[in-house]
């Protein structure tokens, strides 16, 4: 386990307070993913429902430390955590999973898509790998425009998405820019049903820094505290002008791929190693330990999520969904380039 | 002074690098060395931080210019060629031209495309993708036959809030010539008719505009007035100028560079067959290059690739029907 401490200093230590208030995410991101699943199997959420679950702490970690208005973040589909931890508001993803117009998306994209790039959350497509280079884009930009400042840029990506052509294209062009940028890796495992062994042949995917000129460390996924000085150092290096950083976490899916797929495939020997272990619940248990808080007060913390989310979901089932009459369909937005297609 | 196609889309993106801070181009070789057609030649002594070498990365290029471009720039992207766009298919199609339908946040990005055949070029340094861009729902696609449209519509591109393909044919780099640039021009998405007729139309873009000239000179001799109408942007079609020309000729042949099958000259068929299907007093005509990939020697080349004799056999047998 990794040392936490009283003070917050450039070695990479964190405070307690640091280690409860992405608790406090964790918490909220398992509440409501808990909530969607069974609002999933209920039958009333189109499209599907993909998870974080056992890897709430390396989420949250990495977003507690960012700032909104100021930072980019691009979440992938199992950063429910770091989502609400960067500032997204509950009521979004809500109303994002269950089709209401007023989503971020307005039903023209669902559930794990959504995003809020005036907010410095792009909004992610399906294709993996394909928002790092984004992000570098978006930080790119603000150089050129002198409002760099000490801003940050984060992307996440899985340990399957590190197979694909862009994240290597994005990874070097975001070294040889020198960009503030940190790619998280989270390394469940599995990318769907195939494991590390069909998807790459180095020994640890942190080695792969070197290749990029880039720096790179390993966390483990379970242990919140380490996630969090992972991502602390790796921040400051980045904002600091030392290029873009890997932090590559290990821990397992504690789901299926998605709420359809009952993960079968995993071997028991995996769910019950070191890697098996349910980053959520170590973490309360740390706090109870360390004694910066008691069983009431993260029975409190756990209340309080399970009444946002039953309220989010509760008023976002109650919102209207899109209305194809009324709709706005215009993919261009200068008028004059409309295409005039004959009315089909 | 005169002035070439080339030059043209260098003056158009000096001009727009002089005219905002916004703009910023980033591609292969596009730095001091001026880029392999010399298209930027000059811009980055001008303008160092905002012309910019890229690694070999289209993908990259390409999403590092849609980050940019939600930032609110104006990035435009210079393809070394037209081919190796589809290397950033995925960011184009699915990231550039989603994200204002999906974010509601516009993405004004200019994805510059040399494309097109010259004689040697072969398969990959030569081909035509403005169907493949324009078949996606939130994209513009440009395909300037004329020095003066490459300059006034690179510029209408680079200002454009939506993503546009900018198809500039490298057969027309340095073969076309103007007297000077213009001042003042035709809406870019409006088709223009460069030559009027009333026996048939040919409805064509980008350089097959100058063989289908060619082809109308030779049809003069014959007794035949053939209109041409240059589309200029092939997304969106302007239909209105293309019905109004088939409704004074009543006979049409379209025709394209790229490949035959689908494509810009099969789309506007199809728009003319059913919007304006009693004005045809003959079956639409289409002629593409052959459907093979483009040959390397130019004896090859030449014929796989619709030529002015090629055009002029089609609207004769068109004139016939
Ligand atoms: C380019 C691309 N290919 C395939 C897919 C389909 N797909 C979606 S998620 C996934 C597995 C991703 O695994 P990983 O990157 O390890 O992330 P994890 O799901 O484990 O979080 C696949 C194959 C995709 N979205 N994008």
């Amino acid at each position: 386990m990794a040392d936490v401490s009283t003070q917050n200093t450039d070695t990479g230590m964190i405070t307690p307070e640091a280690f409860k208030d992405a608790f406090r995410w964790m918490v909220l991101a398992r509440t409501f993913e808990d909530k969607i699943s069974s609002v999933y199997r209920a039958g009333k959420i189109v499209g599907g429902v993909y998870v974080g679950r056992g890897q709430e702490a390396f989420s949250a970690a990495l977003a507690v430390q960012l700032n909104r208005g100021k930072d980019v973040y691009a979440p992938l589909i199992r950063d429910m955590a770091g989502r609400a931890a960067f500032g997204e508001p509950i009521i979004d993803a809500a109303r994002t999973y269950l089709g209401s117009a007023k989503g971020s998306m307005r039903g023209r994209d669902g559930n794990i898509h959504r995003g809020s790039p005036r907010d410095g959350v792009p909004a992610m497509i399906s294709h993996l790998g394909a928002m790092i280079s984004v992000v570098s884009g978006m930080l790119f930009a603000r150089r050129l425009r002198g409002q760099l400042d000490d801003c940050v840029g984060a992307a996440c990506i899985g340990d399957g998405a590190t197979s694909t052509g862009s994240v290597h294209e994005a990874l070097n062009m975001a070294s040889i820019e020198k960009l503030p940028l940190v790619v998280a890796i989270a390394n469940n495992q599995f990318a769907y049903s195939t494991p590390n062994s069909r998807q790459f042949a180095c020994k640890d995917l942190v080695d792969r820094a070197i290749g990029y000129g880039i720096e790179g460390t390993n966390v483990d996924g379970t242990d919140l505290a380490d996630c969090l000085q992972g991502f602390h150092k790796a921040l400051s290096r980045a904002k600091s002008g030392k290029g873009p950083q890997l932090v590559v976490g290990k821990m397992l899916r504690l789901s299926g791929h998605g709420e359809h797929d009952d993960s079968h495939y995993i071997p028991e020997e995996i769910r019950s190693s070191g890697l098996g272990k349910d980053c959520l619940a170590m973490a309360r248990e740390r706090i109870i330990a360390e004694g910066w808080g008691n069983e009431g007060s993260c029975q409190e913390l756990e209340e309080k999520a399970t009444k946002e989310v039953e309220d989010a979901i509760l008023q976002a089932d109650g919102e209207d969904p899109p209305d194809p009459y009324t709709h706005d369909w215009n993919a261009c937005f200068s008028e004059r380039f409309r295409d005039t297609q004959p009315d089909q | 002074m005169s002035i070439t196609y080339l030059e043209a889309i260098r003056n158009a993106q000096d001009k727009a690098l002089a005219d905002s801070p916004d703009v910023f181009i980033y591609g292969q070789d596009i730095g001091a060395f001026g880029g392999a057609f010399k298209a930027t030649k000059g811009l980055h002594d001008k303008y160092p931080d905002r012309v910019i070498d890229s690694p070999i990365s289209e993908d990259a290029m390409a999403g590092l210019a849609i980050g940019a471009a939600i930032e609110g720039m104006r990035p435009i992207i210079e393809m070394q060629f037209a081919d190796f766009s589809t290397v950033a298919f995925n960011q184009i199609v699915n990231q550039a031209a989603t994200h204002y339908w999906r974010t509601n946040i516009p993405c004004p990005v200019t994805i510059r495309l040399p494309s097109g055949g010259t004689p040697g070029s072969g398969p990959f340094h030569s081909q035509c993708m403005e169907a493949i861009y324009a078949h996606y729902p939130g994209t513009i696609v440009m395909t300037p036959a004329t020095v003066e449209d490459a300059y006034s519509m690179l510029l209408e591109a680079i200002f454009t809030d939506d993503p546009v393909i900018f198809c500039e044919h490298k057969y027309l780099y340095y073969h076309l010539k103007a007297d000077k640039l213009p001042t003042q021009s035709l809406p870019a998405e409006s088709a223009r008719i460069t030559r009027s007729g009333r026996h048939a139309t040919i409805i064509t873009y980008s350089a097959m505009v100058h063989e289908a000239l060619l082809a109308a000179d030779s049809l003069h001799d014959d007794g035949y007035e053939i209109e041409i109408v240059d589309l200029r942007c092939v997304k969106p079609l302007d239909i209105e100028t293309i019905l109004g020309s088939v409704a004074r000729t009543g006979r049409m042949l379209v025709l394209g560079e790229a490949f035959p099958w689908g494509g810009v000259t099969s789309e506007v068929i199809s728009r003319v067959s059913s919007e304006g299907f009693h004005l045809l007093d003959a079956p639409p005509a289409k002629l593409n290059a052959h459907d093979t990939p483009i040959p390397y020697h130019p004896e090859l080349w030449r014929y796989h690739r619709p030529t002015a004799n090629t055009i002029k056999s089609a609207v004769q047998k068109l004139l016939k029907d």
